[in-house]
Parts: C-alpha cells; sequence; structure tokens
C-alpha cells in the first residue's frame, strides 16, 4: 500500500500540492484525474522520491520514501514520467536492459535476459528491440521506455500520462498492458490520466484532484458523476452509461 | 532542455554510410590502441640524432607525459559528459580548469613566490588538487544535483564561472610583485618540454588510482547517462554518484592543467569522436576509445608538428583550432536530418 | 526621471575619473596655475580624452550587444561570444603584419571588414544548423571565436607579435591620450544611427517571413545591424582593446530589470554601459595606486560576479 500523509510541495509563496493525505489500494489500476495545474504530476514525483517534499511523508509498504535506501525502493516502486530525453544513444533492448539494473547492478543474468525478452514482448516491441531510439517515432519511444519500467519488475509501477503521443489504437493497447499487468501479475499501477474516459474505462479507483488537494476519490463509477466532474473541471459533462461503463461526454 | 538534447542526438548521429563500416566497438579499440602504439614509436624513433641511450628516456618522458594527459582530459569530459546527460559540454568550458588556475595564483599571492617555489612539488600538488577538489566541489555540487536546473543556465553559470576566475587570477597576478609574476608563470603555463619528473609520477599514480574508480563504477556511469530522473529510478543515489563523479573530473583536471595548462576543446573533440565510432551507450567501450583517441591526437599530433613542421611548442594552439573546427562541422553535419 | 538620475550618476563618475592619477590634478591646482601649465594639459591631454573614451566604448560595446542578441535572437551573443572580437583582433594582426604603416584608420577599417566576415560567418553557421536553441548559440559563438583566435596566436606566435596580441585582447585604458582615441567618436556615431533603427532590428530578430511580412528588406537590416556591430568593435579593440562580457552583462541586467522593450530600454543600456566601464577604470587606478590595473581585469571580476549573482539568485526564487 502507498500512503502519503499530509505531503506537501511549495515554491516559494505558492503550494502546488497542498498537504494529501491518502492511501492507494493494492493491487489495480488507480488513475490521479484533474485539471492542468492541479499537481497530480508533482505529487507522483513526490511519491516516488524524484523530487524533495516540503512537508509530510510517504511509505511505500511501510518504508518511508525518504529514508530508504534508492536501490532498496527501485527493486519495490517504478516511475515513469512524461518527457523522456536520452543523450546517449540506445537501442531498445539497450534501453529495456536497464530495467535490470536495480536486481543485478548491470551484469545481466538468464533470468534478466528473459524479463527483457517478455517486457519487449508485452509491449509488441519484438520487431524493433535492435532499432535506436532516436530512430522510433514519439509513440514506440513511448512505448520502450514503458517495457524499460515494466522490466524493472516492481510491484508498484507509477506512470505520468504514459498515453501522451500515442494514437487511439495504441493508447488502448497501453490501458490493456496495464490492466493485463494488474490482473495477471498482481500488480499496482498508479496513473496520472487526462483523458478521463480512459480512467473511467479501465481504472479500479480514481483520485480527482484541483488546487493541489484531493477534491475526491473512489471507485470510478462513483467519481464519473456529473456533479462531481464540474466540481473539478468547472465545467458541464455529460455521463452517459455504455455496456455497464461509464463515459462522459463534454463537447457542446 | 528537451529541445538542446533532441538536438545533440541528432546532431551526433554517424552519417548513414558508416554503418557499412561494419567493426564492431571491440574491433574499433584494437585498431586504437594499434594506432596509438604506432604514434608513441614514431615519437620515439623518428628524426633521432645522437645516441638512443639519451633519446629514448628524454622522449619516453614526454610520451609518458601526454599519455598521463590524454588519459586524464578524455576521461574527465567523458564522466563530465556522462553527469550533465550532454554531449556538448566539457569541464573547462564550465571553468574547471580556470579554478585551478586560480588556486595556484591565489597560493602565490598568499604565500609568496618563494615560499611557493621551495614547497615540495608533490606536496604542493596535492594542496592544489585537495582545494580544486573542495571548491569545485562546493561550486558545482549544487548546480547539478538540483532536480529541474536549465541545462542553458548551467553553461551559462559555468562560462561566467571561467571569465570569474580567469579575471580574478589576472586580478591577483598584476599585484603581485613581478618575482613571484615569474614562478607563478612557470607553474601556469607548464609544457610538456619541462615536466618535473616527481610530478609525472604523482599525477600518473593519482589518474591511475581515479581510473580504478571509475571501473568500479562503470555500470553506475551508464545508468547516470540516461538523465536523473531514470536513475533515480532505477535506484541509484544519484546526488552520491554526482559528487563522486565531481570529485573524479576535479582531480584529472587538476592533472593535466598541472602538466599542460588549459585546454578546451580537446576533450570536446576526443568525447565526440568517441561517441562516432562506438557504437554503443557503454561507458566500458566509449572510455577506452576516448582515451586512445586523446593519446593518438596528442602524440601523433606531435610528431606531425615537430618531426614534420619543425615547430616546437604550439601544439595546444593546433588542437584548439582543429578541435573547435571539428566540432562546428558536427554541427553542421546534423543539418538534413 | 529616474533616467536623468543615471545620468547625473553617470556625471559624477566621469567627473572623478578626472580628477584620479598620478599627477596632482585637482580644482585648487586648476584654478591657481596657468592654462599652459602642467595639470591643465594634464587635464586636457590625458583625463578628459580617457574620461571621454571609457564613456564612449562603454556605450558602444553595451549597444553593440543588446543589438547582437536582437539580430540573433539569443541572450546570450555579444561580440565576444560571436567571433566578432576575436575577427577583429586577427584583423589587426593581418595589417600589423603586412601593412605595419598603415594610418590608425585603416587599421580600423581592415579590423571592421574581418569583423564583419567573422560575424555574418557566425550568423551563416547558425542558419545551417538545425533546430538552433538558446544553448547553442553562444557555444557555437565562443567556438568560432576559438578558432579564430587559436589562428591568429598561431601567426602572431610566429611572427614573435604574441605581446602585442595581448593588448587588444585585454581592454586597457592607460595609453588613452588626446589624438588616439578620436576615432571612439565614429562608434558614438554608430550607436546613434543603431537607436533610430533599435525598432527594425527586433523586427528582423522575428525571423526573415516574418520581416517580409511587414514590409522591411530582411537582408539590408541585417546588414546594417551587424556592420554597425563590427565597426564598433573594431573601433574599440584598436583603440583600448577588448572588454569581454560588457555586451553580454549590461543588456541582461538592465533587461532584468525592465524588461524587453529596446526603444525605452537602449537608453538605459548606453547609460549603464558608461557608469559600469567609468567604475571599473576607477576602481583599476585607485586599487594599486600608483600602478593601474587594465580594466579588462577589473570588470571581468565584477562583471561576472555581478552576473552570476544575478543568475543564481534569480534561479534560487524559482526553486
Amino acid at each position: 500500500m502507498i500512503r502519503a500523509q499530509n505531503v506537501s510541495k511549495a515554491y516559494g509563496e505558492a503550494l502546488v500540492v497542498d498537504g494529501v493525505s491518502l492511501e492507494l489500494p493494492a493491487h489495480g489500476i488507480t488513475s490521479i484525474i484533474g485539471p492542468n495545474g492541479a499537481g497530480k504530476s508533482t505529487f507522483l514525483s513526490m511519491v516516488s522520491r524524484l523530487m524533495p517534499m516540503s512537508a509530510g511523508t510517504v511509505t511505500v509498504d511501510g518504508l518511508d520514501v525518504t529514508r530508504t535506501p534508492s536501490d532498496v525502493l527501485a527493486r519495490r516502486l517504478s516511475i515513469l514520467r512524461q518527457d523522456n530525453h536520452i543523450a546517449a544513444r540506445l537501442t531498445v533492448a539497450d534501453l529495456v536492459a536497464f530495467g535490470r539494473f536495480p536486481h543485478s547492478r548491470g551484469r545481466l543474468t538468464v533470468a534478466d535476459k528473459e524479463h527483457i525478452d517478455r517486457a519487449i514482448g508485452y509491449l509488441d516491441l519484438t520487431d524493433l528491440a535492435g532499432r535506436f531510439l532516436d530512430e522510433l517515432s514519439g509513440g514506440q519511444r513511448q512505448r520502450a521506455f514503458v517495457a524499460m519500467v515494466l522490466c524493472q519488475d516492481t510491484d508498484y509501477v507509477l506512470l505520468d500520462e504514459p498515453l501522451n503521443n500515442l494514437d487511439m489504437k495504441h493508447a488502448m493497447g497501453m490501458m490493456k498492458i496495464m490492466r493485463r499487468a494488474a490482473d495477471e501479475l498482481g500488480k499496482t499501477v498508479v496513473l496520472v490520466l487526462h483523458d478521463i474516459n480512459f480512467a473511467s474505462w479501465y481504472s479500479d479507483w480514481i483520485v480527482a484532484m484541483k488546487d493541489g488537494k484531493v477534491r475526491h476519490q473512489g471507485p470510478a463509477s462513483q467519481i464519473m458523476r456529473p456533479e462531481i466532474l464540474a466540481d473539478i473541471y468547472d465545467m458541464d459533462i455529460k455521463v452517459h452509461e455504455i455496456g455497464g461503463r461509464r463515459v462522459s461526454v463534454f463537447y457542446e | 532542455m528537451a529541445e538542446d538534447i533532441a538536438t545533440t542526438r541528432t546532431l551526433l548521429r554517424p552519417p548513414a554510410g558508416s554503418r557499412r563500416l561494419a567493426l564492431t566497438p571491440r574491433q574499433v579499440l584494437v585498431l586504437l590502441a594499434v594506432l596509438a602504439l604506432i604514434a608513441a614509436v614514431a615519437y620515439m624513433t623518428v628524426g633521432a640524432k645522437g645516441s638512443w641511450s639519451f633519446v629514448l628516456p628524454f622522449r619516453g618522458t614526454k610520451v609518458w607525459a601526454m599519455t598521463v594527459v590524454g588519459c586524464a582530459i578524455a576521461i574527465s569530459t567523458v564522466l563530465f559528459q556522462t553527469i550533465s546527460a550532454n554531449r556538448i559540454l566539457t569541464p573547462s568550458i564550465m571553468g574547471f580548469d580556470a579554478l585551478y588556475a586560480l588556486i595556484q595564483t591565489t597560493l602565490v599571492f598568499v604565500l609568496g613566490g618563494l615560499a611557493y617555489a621551495t614547497v615540495d612539488p608533490q606536496l604542493r600538488f596535492v594542496v592544489e588538487v585537495a582545494a580544486m577538489v573542495l571548491f569545485s566541489g562546493l561550486l558545482f555540487r549544487s548546480l547539478f544535483s538540483g532536480a529541474a536546473k536549465s541545462l542553458y543556465l548551467l553553461v551559462l553559470v559555468g562560462i561566467v564561472f571561467g571569465v570569474f576566475f580567469r579575471s580574478l587570477s589576472g586580478l591577483m597576478q598584476r599585484l603581485i610583485n613581478p618575482n613571484d609574476f615569474a614562478i607563478l608563470q612557470d607553474a601556469l603555463f607548464a609544457r610538456f618540454s619541462a615536466i618535473d619528473p616527481t610530478l609525472l609520477v604523482v599525477s600518473t599514480i593519482t589518474v591511475a588510482l581515479v581510473c580504478l574508480w571509475v571501473v568500479r563504477m562503470l555500470p553506475v556511469l551508464d545508468v547516470l547517462a540516461l538523465g536523473r530522473e531514470h536513475a533515480v529510478n532505477l535506484g541509484v543515489d544519484h546526488k552520491r554518484a554526482v559528487s563522486e563523479i565531481l570529485v573524479m573530473v576535479a582531480i584529472l583536471v587538476s592533472v593535466s592543467t598541472a602538466l599542460v595548462g588549459p585546454v578546451t576543446f580537446f576533450g570536446l573533440l576526443v568525447s565526440n569522436l568517441a561517441y562516432l565510432i562506438i557504437r554503443s551507450h557503454r561507458n566500458a567501450l566509449i572510455l577506452p576509445a576516448a582515451i586512445l583517441l586523446s593519446v593518438i591526437c596528442l602524440i601523433g599530433g606531435q610528431v606531425v608538428l615537430e618531426r614534420v613542421f619543425g615547430f616546437d611548442t604550439a601544439l595546444s594552439i593546433i588542437i584548439e583550432f582543429v578541435g573547435g573546427l571539428v566540432f562546428i562541422a558536427i554541427l553542421l553535419k546534423g543539418k538534413g536530418r | 526621471m529616474k533616467l536623468v538620475l543615471a545620468i547625473l550618476a553617470v556625471l559624477l563618475l566621469a567627473i572623478a575619473s578626472l580628477f584620479i592619477g598620478v599627477s596632482d590634478v585637482s580644482l585648487p591646482t586648476l584654478l591657481s596655475s596657468a592654462p599652459e601649465d602642467r595639470p591643465m594639459q594634464v587635464l586636457l591631454i590625458s583625463r578628459v580624452p580617457r574620461t571621454l573614451a571609457l564613456i564612449l566604448s562603454g556605450v558602444a560595446m553595451a549597444v553593440a550587444g543588446v543589438i547582437m542578441q536582437m539580430l540573433a535572437r539569443n541572450r546570450f551573443v555579444e561580440p565576444s561570444t560571436a567571433g566578432t572580437v576575436e575577427s577583429a583582433s586577427l584583423g589587426i594582426l593581418v595589417v600589423t603584419i603586412f601593412a605595419p604603416g598603415l594610418p590608425l584608420i585603416g587599421k580600423m577599417l581592415v579590423a571592421s571588414l574581418f569583423a564583419l566576415a567573422g560575424t555574418a560567418l557566425f550568423m551563416r553557421i547558425l542558419k545551417e544548423i538545425p533546430l538552433r536553441s538558446v544553448l547553442m548559440v553562444p557555444l557555437v559563438g565562443i567556438m568560432l571565436g576559438g578558432v579564430i583566435s587559436s589562428g591568429t596566436a598561431f601567426f602572431a606566435y610566429r611572427y614573435d607579435l604574441l605581446q602585442t596580441l595581448g593588448n587588444w585582447t585585454l581592454g586597457d585604458f592607460s595609453g588613452v591620450l588626446r589624438g588616439r582615441y578620436e576615432l571612439l567618436w565614429l562608434a558614438a556615431g554608430l550607436t546613434g544611427i543603431a537607436y533610430i533603427a533599435a525598432d527594425r532590428f527586433t523586427v528582423a530578430g522575428l525571423g526573415e517571413d516574418f520581416t517580409t511580412n511587414l514590409g522591411l528588406d530582411y537582408r539590408r537590416v541585417l546588414t546594417l545591424g551587424l556592420s554597425i556591430v563590427a565597426m564598433v568593435t573594431a573601433v574599440v579593440v584598436v583603440t583600448v582593446g577588448a572588454i569581454p562580457f560588457l555586451g553580454l552583462i549590461v543588456p541582461n541586467l538592465v533587461a532584468m530589470a525592465m524588461g524587453d522593450n529596446i526603444r525605452r530600454s537602449m537608453p538605459w543600456i548606453a547609460v549603464t554601459g558608461a557608469g559600469f566601464v567609468l567604475a571599473c577604470d576607477i576602481v583599476g587606478r585607485i586599487i594599486r595606486f600608483p600602478y593601474e590595473i587594465p580594466i579588462g581585469t577589473v570588470f571581468g571580476v565584477v562583471g561576472s560576479a555581478l552576473f552570476l549573482y544575478l543568475l543564481l539568485r534569480r534561479n534560487a526564487r524559482l526553486g
């Protein structure tokens, strides 16, 4: 379980994340939604110790993220942020292999190689494994980074806007992979998403943030209600039920 | 910043034709080692007059010095580019060697030239390196470990640091008396032709120790090249790793500056050539390539200059010229892509 | 109003500058001696020209810096980060080697041509480089400058002129006398033209398409701007030597304080440039009295420290 207590981030006077206390359930997919500037990405960065907190504590399975040695955490929790640019010239296979670093410190074992092949297969990258990252399209590159994170084989997988750069087909494919990772491998997946319909369709739990605070949280079906969405996004959003799941429409 | 890195990446992509050169990185390394050896042998033997027992030790010392310096410059540049996740920065662009010169000047300024000159050169070197590690640590650590620092700010601060250090040294050089200045001049503009053998021994040991340290860190280096966020995600203690590498860079820059004075573009030249010919991200391959290239350029350049053109000390000038030109050419080559 | 105060402050500095030096020049000695006596002569032959040279070159280099920044659309470009200064030095070296008898104005013109060619080469390289980024532009300029100056150093070394070369690369006003600084008035004139054409440079900085769309001839504006920069640089390098980073620091300081409206900030840039140079020269003259420390050195210390402070303070505030 990921537990955040009173987590805040301040830049000078401005509070970007304002006293968030939250328990993210183990297993399944949790999506964090909210308007721009709600503090979603910042919160995720603090949970994953990429960014120091101004106040508060975060524990992952009882381990304090600011005190636990980084390599211990790296075997338990992985994070992928948006906008990944790498100066070094890497092939897809090279990149994915880095996911095994927390386990093998750079000396790949047979078991590591199996993990790598599986992750590459999972993301449908087998044909591209030998290609250099700078020869790929944005979407392919995004999938390569996700493969690296999955190859890290951690219980918790945190992804910041993983659907960026992906077309509809690949966005759906990505969410299906997350679903499979949660269902088949028992992972806890935490996503920051902009598209609330993807969040609704694929996640078990939704956390809605606004102005640095958690405004609402609950099972997807409870958050996908017109009055709650209107409160978060300050606009009229209609919600329809299709095939037992809730889909929002916000075009006028 | 993202754009900068993307740019560098496109710029540094080798031309399409080079793929036909189907040498593996290991073969390339062997080839480079052979070339380096040829350069060394040529330097030792071409145009030798008089007895071998005089020529060989005399020239051997120079080859030795150039190898040490070549190692120091190549390693420090590649390490520095690894932690800044960027391929166009070098320690000297960021003012490291200017800092070393400033430390030397300050010592003369405070102690006086006579005291400075009479101190055992090895002890002096150790003190200078220690000061260098301390101050560069203080100055640069905060710049690198910060989360959201922009690259251009880093470069700009580095360039201005360089100007500041150089001007401050210049100011102090004006304030000391001419005798002290002459002593300082000797220390600042060291040349291969007049290298203190004891200093060379200390330098060699220092560089060898740093090399061992680097070898131990090789896997971590590969991860650091992915950038801070990925490195942290993969469990690297980023702050500590960066501090360690900055210490190594500070030591190596001290060695090379103490032996030959500041060189701006040389590291840039050899590191980028190494990235070009070693088509791998692994520092275990890139570092040796950069070292060998650096030795080839230094010794080979000296052969051409001394033996072919008959010039004596202008190698650093030529290296700056060629290094700068090659770099601009690399930038221009990215044009069509 | 504030500008008037600033100008007054610069005037005060200028007056202070007149009365600092080894020879005893002060109001009482001036009043008590005849015009042809030593104090008055020192004042007229050495002190006044020096002070004027300081003001003129400070104004000119600061304004040249801001023009370059507009044309290259980059805050970190100035004559010493674009190969201009280095090219001008190369030009002077060539004149010194091949036509040592040429009068100062001739040297200046040759240096201007070299400076123009170097700067044009820089702009040309910038144009060829894909995806130019904030970082890349000054780096390319510094590289180009390095290449040119190592070429210069090579020939200076061959012809045993390294020491002379030092005179042009490090600004020093101690040699300024009546009859040896007047070229700087040319720089002042060019600065005036730059002020009148300021808006055009802003437009040209937005790109060729944009400029053409507004009905301006892009190439002509660019050529005008670069020519002004090249000539100003050449004049300053020939008469007093380069003052590196002046053109970078002053416009950036002014922009931090009052934004980027060029018409509004140009007078400030000019005044700040003059004030800065005067102050640094005064410091250089009194810190080790009666010896002098070249202004290039003093400015390097003061200017870069100030710039670092501003950069890092602003950065700290942003987190």
